[in-house]
Order: C-alpha cells, then structure tokens, then sequence
C-alpha cells in the first residue's frame, strides 16, 4: 500500500509535468471545457489537460478504475485536490455527467449502464444534460407528466420539460418520465436516460433577465428509448431523482465557496477581490471610507469564511459517512443565498459602472457582472429554491412534522 | 487542520456532556442566584472540575498541566456552555492561565501555572475601562517607583474579580491613551492596599466586578511580559480567550436550539403541532444553518490554535471572525428561543430566560459583533 506521503508527491510531480502553464491560472467563462461530442476548447491547452486528466481518471478521481476513473480512495482524492488547488489548476471537465449522474449511476445503476456510460463521462466525450422541471411542476416535482409507455423493446416518451441547462448543447439526457398514472404521485416514476439525437427530440433556448439562456424547453414526441435505459427499478425512480438531487445540491453549494475565498475556485468572474474592487473604484487606500458598505463587507466575507469551514468539515464528515445527506440542503441554501449577497455587495462596490448593459463606457468585467448578478438570481431557485431547501432541512434534518403530508392523507 | 473532533476530543466532550447534566444542570446557576451566593459559583462543582483536570488542559505538562491543547478545552466549554456552569472556568483556565503560558517568565509559569492546575489560585484580567471593549484604550497608569511600580485607575467588566486571588491588570506605563504603544502588565495580588473590588451583579448572574486601583505599590517582578510592548502580547491572549468564549456560546446557542425544536415537536396549536407551520419551520431550518457555521467557524479557529504552523495573524483573523459570527447567531438564537417558545419562553421559571441574559453579556465580552467585523476588515486591509 502506497502511502499518502509517497501519493502526495508523485502527485505533485505528475501536475507539474503535465499541467499545461495556462491551466494554472483561474478560470475565464468562455474557457470552462463540458466536452461533448461538439466539444469546445477556445483555450488548445484545455484539451491537452483534458486528455492527460481523463488518462488518470482524474477528472473523477474516486469512481472505480474499472469505470475509467481515478479509483482513489477519499484521503487520496483530498489530497489531489489539494495539489491541484495548490496550483491554481483549472478543472479539467465540468460536466453534469460528473457532478450528478455519475455518482447515481454507480449507486443504482446496473453494469453494463456504468460500463456504458461512466467511461465516456470521464473522458468527457458525452454531455449530459437534466430532464427534470415541467411546465407545471416547479417545486412540487413529483407531479410530473412526461409519459413513458412500453412498446415492445422501447419506451415511447412523451411531454415536455422546462429549464434543461444546455439541453441545446447535451447529447444525453437523464430523465425522470411518469410509467404509472394511477397510483400516488411519488410511486409512479420512473429515471431513464436516452440520446438528445433520438427522432422527436426538440429544445429551445430561454432568454433570462441576464439576457442569456443557458436554460431550454425541451419537447419529446414519440422519442423511443431502449428500454434496457431505465435506471433501477420500474416506478421507483423518485428513490433515484432525490438521491441525484442530494448531489445536484452539493455542487451548486460550491456557489458560495469562491465567495470570500478565491482559492476555493468556482466562479468564472474575473472581478476576485469585493473589499479591494469597493477601494479602487472609490480611490480608497487603505481603509475603505464607506463605512456601511464595509461593514457589509466584512459581514459577508465572515460568513463566506464560515461556510467554507462548514463546506469542508461536510467533506471531512462524509469521509467517514455515505456521501451527501440532508445537509446538502443547508449547503445548497447558504452557498446560493451568499453567492446572491456577493454580487449585491459588488453591484454597491462600483456603483453606477456595475449598471451598464452593452456598448461603450463599460469595460468587459463591469459588463460581465451586471449578467452574472442577474444570473446569480437563478441560484436560489434552480436545483430547488431556498424554500424547498428550507421544507427538506426541517422535515429530514430537524424531523418537523410535515404538513404537506398530512394535508394529502 | 481538522474541523472535526478527534477520538480522544469526542471522549473528553461526552465525558463533559455528562459531567454538566448530571452535577451541574441550569438549576444550579439559577440557585447561586436567588441565594445570592457570596461567591457565585458552586465550590464543589469547581473542585470537581478540578479532578477532571479541566484547570490544566491547554497547560504544558511541564508546568503540570495536560497539554490536551485548546481544542480539548474548547469541547469542555461548549458543554459547559450547554448548561450554563458558572465557575472560574473562562477567568482562571481560559483567560489567566492562557496569560501566563503565553507572557510569563519561566518563574512566573512555574509559581502559577502548577497551582492554577491543582485549582488554588483564581485569576482576572482586569482590562476594560469603558462600556465599550478597546484593549488600547487604556488610561490606568503604572509609574515607576522605587523597587517597583504605582498603578492608578479605574476597571470595569472584571470577571471574577471579587473572587480572585491574583488579578492582571493591563495598565499604561508610557504613551497616549488611546495607543498600543506604552502598555504593560501587571500582576497584582487581591490583597494589596490601594486596591477596592466592588462586585457588581450582572444580568447573567455571573460574577463581575469593578475595581479601583488607588496607589497600589507592586514590585518589580510583578510585570508580566515587556514593559511598554504588551499589546500584541495582550492582544493575543485575548485572542485565544475570544475563541474560547465562542466555543461556550456554541453550546449555549446549541442548548436553546434544541429547546426550540423540541418544543415545536409537543406543543399543539389549531389540533396541530406547531412545528409544522412553515412559518416556524423556515426559521427553524435558517437557525440551524446558521448554527452549523458557528459550529465549524469554533472548529476551525480551535484547530488553528493547536496548529504551530498558525500565524498571529491569522489567528486574529480567525478570532474575529468566530466571535462576529458567534455573536450574531447567539443573539438571534437567543432572541428566537423566546418567541418561539411563546409565553413561556417569558417566565423566570422555563430556563431559556437564563440564556438570552447570558448572550448578552458574552456577545460583549471581550468585543461584540461589531467590533469584530470591524477589526476583521482592518486585518484584512480594507
């Protein structure tokens, strides 16, 4: 057995070898690699990363070698990251695929789907996107109506879903689809995967408030899946959906992290610095002299340090537990809730230049932040709002009695 | 850095946990007040303490003590805190003996530190002198003097003042008043002429006091740490003491909480429990979000404490920021775990009253919220 020492090291020697100068720097948006069979790399130097990452496993470090990942145990996968952020290393992939579907699918998934499916993930050859939000099921999300009926080998789909991240841009889904209409809303769905390719498949971009449209409507009609796609399961993928959401959670709470501390990397603004922009844009030197502001400030960096400690002793703890729990919720809702608070507090530290749309008299980081804080507004809502982070902490964490439960009995 | 407990720390914290419920519930803090304890602690609960070696935790063994670090005190003062113990815990162990550990002369480390350990000496810090914490404020003076010095001047806030056997008093041997320059410490004997200790009954029912330093002589030996360069010295004594006190107002905030969530379970209201109005339960879910920060933020900085590689630095950046945050949660937690328990959350016979009067007095002590964020941007040079 190696030891952690010996790991750190041949570790360390492995990134400086192979990870290319330009991927030690942070992250630009236009940069972020989600691979994909229509993969971008506006940087040459992200796919040369890519390839060299994915080689090891390394961009999912602890899924099994046999599924084309790094097979680290968690202490090593720590240390990793540690030398990696030691750097300033870029993530190599950012994809759906890693954060959400690939640890359900080595929970619940059978082998042939992991051998399927996990291999291309981590070399980021397939984009995956989330079939989950309806038109008319937000929150309440079990209420779903997109219909999967069985047809000989096939599932045949039909319905639509709402807020698809990139399904413009994926070229698989996870979905969850209604299998049974006649027994309680939780007991009749069922998570399939299937190709964006397939005949009947249709999106259509969402133009935000921030004028982008990372978000789709998503049309299926008659889309045939193989049946052998259903993941667990027949009508229990509600099980499956939650445990995912569990996941989707824990990496939008990373939202929160680059909020006071840069080194904990996330965000794409080049805008790091709340207190320093606050003082440059005021001529300030060495005391910022809106005292209300920087008592904000300090409040918000306070709380940034605190969450980061949390978000790391969530880690620490999982070491020894099952992966994320609950608390994922409280992660979620803070992270998203601070996050919303940073660009507040940076739309207040450069005033009127943090207001402009497009065109002249903004340079490109002023104008990038007046759409990432109307971006960040999404945050509480996507992935479950804060309302609902709030109703699953009280119910599962604090064990409240549930009155939504009772109202339907 | 860990930021969760080790084996033996979780050992010593449910040994602790124990400890406090069954010999030293609320019921005992509630009993020194209305007997109007002259001392205001339970001495036999303290000599208990005392056997447990809770006096020499984060003392060197080479002075007697256990060297279990700040986090082992830490966890104990988050169960003390749980039940609100009123003992010479945070004036003698957290704040006097991190004194002398950190600013004494190998004499005074081996004449104290052994004697705090075996529970026969108590110490205060005598150090504030207005109704606001500004350790560089300071106006006492100490004048040079044949053999020794001359303190003069006035203190306030002094925990366990009236009880202490040896007080340590920051005091102005050069410098303006409202400088870090000029300050030095002084260790002064309870007995010595000149000096009048007035106690004053807080709201806490904690023991304070405020005392009057009129010509006291003391010898030159009595100077702990360098004459005139104190404050960094001080400052991060205080430092250590400001987490530890956050570590005691976890588990006060924990304490409530529990209260709150417990209650929400059995009261009943409109033919049902009241714990499942979104209402309550939305406040609920936020204070304990806010409670996991606390509980990390306390971590962190403990752990930070027992770390060599930790810098003053960012042990006062950690400091601030634990006792910012602490201080906030409590009051809410604290304001909460009133109105949420409705009407009997405002009767002097349900214990959560004894709580919000002690987040006051510890949301104060040593800096309140504000004086932190304050200093927690000035460390970080904005």
């Amino acid at each position: 057995m190696q030891s952690q020492q010996e790991f750190r090291s041949q570790t360390r020697t492995w990134l400086e070898q192979n990870c290319p100068e330009s991927m030690r720097t942070s992250m630009v948006q236009q940069e972020v690699v989600w691979g994909g069979r229509n993969a971008e790399f506006a940087n040459p130097d992200s796919e040369i990363w890519l390839q060299r990452m994915a080689q090891k496993g390394w961009t999912c470090p602890t899924w099994p070698s046999e599924y084309g990942g790094g097979g680290l145990d968690k202490e090593q996968a720590i240390v990793l990251g540690e030398e990696l952020a030691r750097i300033n290393a870029r993530p190599a992939l950012n994809s759906f695929g890693i954060s959400m579907l690939g640890p359900v699918l080595l929970e619940y998934g059978n082998h042939q789907q992991k051998l399927e499916h996990l291999p291309k993930i981590v070399r980021g050859e397939i984009r995956w996107c989330q079939g989950y939000s309806e038109p008319g099921s937000g929150s309440d999300l079990a209420s779903l109506s997109t219909k999967a009926e069985l047809q000989g080998d096939n599932y045949l789909i039909n319905g639509s879903k709402v807020w698809t991240s990139y399904a413009d841009k994926a070229d698989w889904i996870f979905c969850l689809v209604r299998t049974d209409f006649d027994v309680p809303k939780h007991s009749g769905i069922s998570f399939i995967l299937f190709d964006m390719a397939s005949e009947g498949v249709s999106t259509k971009p969402i133009q935000l408030i921030s004028g982008s449209s990372v978000f789709c409507e998503t049309f299926f009609d008659d889309v045939k899946a193989p049946a052998s796609n259903l993941v667990g399961r027949l009508n229990e993928g509600w099980t499956i959906a939650k445990r995912l959401l569990q996941h989707e959670r824990t990496m939008i709470s990373g939202f929160g992290l680059s909020a006071g501390q840069s080194d904990n990397g996330g965000t794409t603004s080049t805008i790091s610095s709340l207190e320093g922009t606050a003082m440059d844009y005021r001529g300030d030197s060495k005391k910022l002299s809106d005292p209300v502001l920087r008592d904000q400030i300090a409040q918000f960096k306070i709380d940034a340090d605190a969450f980061a400690h949390t978000s790391k002793r969530s880690i620490e703890e999982s070491k020894q537990g099952q992966g994320p729990n609950a608390t994922s919720s409280m992660l979620k809702n803070y992270g998203c809730e601070l996050n919303k608070r940073r660009y507040e507090l940076m739309l207040q530290a450069i005033g009127s230049q943090g207001l402009g749309w497009e065109g002249e008299g903004f340079n490109d980081e002023e104008l990038q932040l007046t759409r990432e804080w109307l971006r960040s507004k999404a945050n509480s809502i996507e992935g479950g709002t804060s309302e609902v982070q709030l109703n699953v902490i009280a119910k599962r964490v604090l064990g409240l009695p549930d009155i939504l439960s009772l109202a339907q009995k | 850095m860990a930021l969760v407990l080790s084996e033996d720390q979780q050992l010593l914290k449910d040994s602790a946990k124990n400890f406090c419920e069954q010999n030293a519930p609320v019921s005992v803090l509630r009993g020194l007040r209305d007997s109007k304890d002259e001392q205001g602690y339970d001495q036999m609960i303290w000599s208990q303490m005392i056997e447990l070696g809770w006096a020499g935790m984060a003392i060197p063994e080479a002075y007697g003590g256990f060297d279990f670090g700040y986090g082992g005190l830490g966890v104990v003062l988050e169960e003390t805190g749980k039940t609100l113990v009123s003992s010479p815990l945070i004036s003698t162990v957290l704040v006097g003996a991190t004194a002398i550990v950190q600013l004494g002369s190998e004499t005074q480390k081996q004449d104290l530190l052994p004697k705090i350990v075996a529970g026969e000496l108590l110490i205060a810090l005598a150090l504030d002198e207005h109704t606001s914490h500004k350790p560089s404020r300071i106006a006492t003076t100490a004048t040079k003097i044949d053999g020794g010095y001359c303190l003069n001047g006035s203190k306030t806030f002094v925990l366990d003042g009236h009880i202490a056997n040896r007080l340590i008093v920051v005091a102005r041997t050069s410098g303006e008043t409202d400088g870090e320059q000029g300050i030095s410490l002084f260790l002064v004997d309870a007995n010595a002429k000149g000096l009048n200790v007035a106690r004053t009954i807080m709201v806490d029912s904690r023991n304070s006091s405020n005392i009057q330093f009129n010509k006291v002589a003391v010898a030159e030996d009595a100077l702990l740490g360098e004459l005139g360069q104190g404050f960094n010295g001080l400052d991060s004594v205080l430092d250590i003491a400001r987490i530890g006190i956050a570590a005691e107002m976890l588990g006060s905030m924990q304490a409530v909480f529990e209260s709150i969530v417990e209650f929400l379970k059995q009261r009943e209201q409109f033919g049902v429990l009241i714990g499942s109005f979104q209402g309550l339960q939305h406040r609920a879910a936020e204070m304990y979000s806010e409670i996991e920060l606390c509980k990390s933020a306390v971590r962190a900085a403990l752990a930070g404490l027992d770390d060599p590689d930790t810098t003053q630095a960012e042990i006062a950046e950690l400091a601030s920021m634990t006792k910012a945050k602490l201080s906030e949660v409590f009051f809410l937690v604290s304001n909460e775990g009133i109105q949420m328990h409705g009407g009997i959350g405002m009767t002097d016979e349900f214990d959560v009253g004894f709580f919000i009067k002690r987040a006051r007095v510890a949301q104060q002590f040593l800096g309140d919220a504000s004086f932190h964020r304050d200093r927690y941007a000035t460390l970080n040079g904005f």
